[in-house]
């Protein structure tokens, strides 16, 4: 048997509340996520603030699979977290999404 | 064959193209030289995170040891480039021996320009550009201590913003009659100068100055008119100049800068140059020479010299893009607004509001945003994307908030 991870799935926003190839802001506590909704209408979350100055990410433009940071333009791959290139070298933590009778729900541990 | 790189200047563009040769499959040894101790860090937090951060600060480093050994980059710092040596293809070290290249890349950015008025010196008026010049002015930052800043630009903003955020007091003395200059749309300007003011900052504007007088106590600036202005410490923020003196001295050509071609190389097509201490002529606005001190071109052309010495010959159109924070407020520009005849604004809510500027054909050749970062942000990117793409977006559908920009990217 695999060892089971507790994952506490929360509900984030309305599915219908993110435009496609776009992204919001969901706090929780005092935790932040970005939440995505892809250009093939598959949603994704992420940590919410860049790992260069700790910017809100939701302020930033979303292009295909890429958020782009509103402060210095630094981008990440949304979908997998993974950092692009200078000025960020640090990847962004993600989370797991589900999306349930039109509410967007992710996973945290 | 090209077997050794070398980059002289260990700043934002510097250590980018040296990061960026080898992302570009080059196999061959590569060089980092820089005169500073540190290793290479952004400069951009020296006028803002450095001075106002709680606790003390560290130099922003762009790149750690790890990161050099991972790309097998050799940096050498502190360490001073004397000499370049074009027929032996040599650099000359201060107090080391010399290090050859195939190609190398001159990067050594800018200096302070310094006040030349009677009474100045290196007690008397301080500047900001380096990690210790910001440190130092951060420890005199304290409440109640009299900040004179001479130069109402960006850094002298910036830096009157953040005394103001250590409780300290701050004067701003410019020259011309308003702030910021003509790079600058003048509501901007006017704007920021009221949240200054608001903030207990006090501006004097359209001053000349006659001397800096220095007495046990304090430090005065003598006006034209004049008044004299008292405080403890003294910055001039007036601009910046590029360092071309190892160019020069190698006979390579200068215009405002060292001179590059659209792809980055000089007069010697060994040698090229990139980020503060070039100029280069920009496709987007006819091909004119200009001369960009900004973090993000230093970047963007670190990354694009990199591939010009190895070999391409893409020419360099990046949109220029410059902020500035004070506050809670960020400027940024997209764009140059040479050729700008129309303005269209936008209002962004909140305070915050977007111009629009277009050429006479309907081209829209800059954009620039005053409000908080997360209003203004996401739409100065799209502006600078229509920008590249040299669009003509319908004024009406610039002017109204309701439409997308993201929709006008055809």
């Amino acid at each position: 048997m695999p060892t089971a991870i507790a994952t506490r799935w929360i509900e984030a926003c309305a599915a219908d509340e993110i435009d496609e190839e776009d992204v919001i802001r969901f706090d929780e506590g005092d935790r932040t996520f970005a939440i995505y909704r892809s250009p093939d209408d598959t949603y994704f979350a992420t940590d919410g603030l860049c790992t260069h100055e700790k910017v809100h990410l939701a302020d930033g433009l979303v292009m295909d699979n890429i958020i782009e940071c509103p402060k210095h333009n630094g981008r990440f791959d949304y979908t997998t977290g993974k950092a692009k290139g200078a000025p960020v070298c640090v990847d962004l933590k993600t989370y797991p999404v589900r999306v349930e009778g039109g509410k967007v729900l992710i996973g945290l541990d | 064959m090209t077997e050794h790189m070398v980059v002289i200047g260990a700043g934002e563009a510097g250590a980018r193209a040296a990061m960026a040769l080898r992302e570009n499959g080059f196999a061959g040894t590569i060089t980092l030289i820089g005169d500073e101790h540190h290793l290479p860090y952004e400069r951009p937090p020296l006028s803002k995170a450095v001075l106002t951060g709680a606790e003390e600060p560290a130099p922003p480093h762009i790149l750690d040891e790890a990161r050099l050994a991972a790309r097998g980059v050799s940096l050498l710092h502190g360490t001073a480039a004397i000499a370049i040596d074009r027929a032996g293809h040599r650099v000359a070290l201060a107090g080391s021996d010399a290090v050859p290249y195939d190609r190398l890349l001159i990067a050594t950015g800018a200096r302070a320009r310094r006040l030349a008025v009677p009474g100045t010196g290196p007690e008397t008026v301080h500047y900001l550009r380096s990690f210790p010049e910001a440190l130092a002015l951060r420890r005199r930052l304290v409440p109640g201590h009299r900040l004179i800043v001479i130069g109402g630009g960006f850094i002298g903003l910036e830096l009157a913003a953040a005394a103001r955020a250590r409780g300290a007091d701050a004067t701003v003395i410019e020259m011309a009659p308003r702030l910021l200059g003509r790079a600058v749309p003048q509501e901007f300007a006017a704007l920021l100068a009221a949240r200054h003011e608001a903030e207990g900052v006090r501006l004097v504007l359209g001053a000349t100055i006659d001397r800096i007088e220095t007495t046990a106590e304090a430090h005065s600036v003598v006006l034209g008119s004049g008044e004299i202005i008292t405080g403890d410490t003294i910055v001039a923020g007036i601009g910046a100049l590029p360092e071309t003196a190892l160019a020069e001295a190698a006979g390579l050509a200068i215009d405002n800068g060292i001179a590059v071609d659209a792809s980055l190389a000089t007069d010697d097509p060994d040698i090229f140059a990139a980020g503060d201490c070039c100029s280069f002529p920009h496709p987007l606005y006819d091909g004119r020479r200009i001369r960009l001190e900004a973090w993000r071109n230093a970047q963007d052309q670190g990354n694009a010299v990199a591939k010009a010495m190895l070999g391409g010959r893409e020419p360099y159109e990046a949109v220029p893009w410059f902020w500035s924070d004070q506050y809670d407020l960020t400027l940024q520009i997209a764009g140059l607004s040479y050729l700008a005849t129309a303005t269209v604004t936008r209002d962004l809510g909140d305070g915050a509001r977007l111009d629009f500027h277009l050429a006479d054909d309907g081209r829209l050749v800059s954009a620039s945003a005053l409000g908080p970062n997360g209003r203004i942000a996401r739409d100065v990117r799209l502006a600078e994307m229509l920008i590249a793409r040299r669009a003509r977006p319908p004024a009406a559908d610039l002017a109204d908030p309701a439409t997308k920009l993201k929709s006008l990217m055809v």
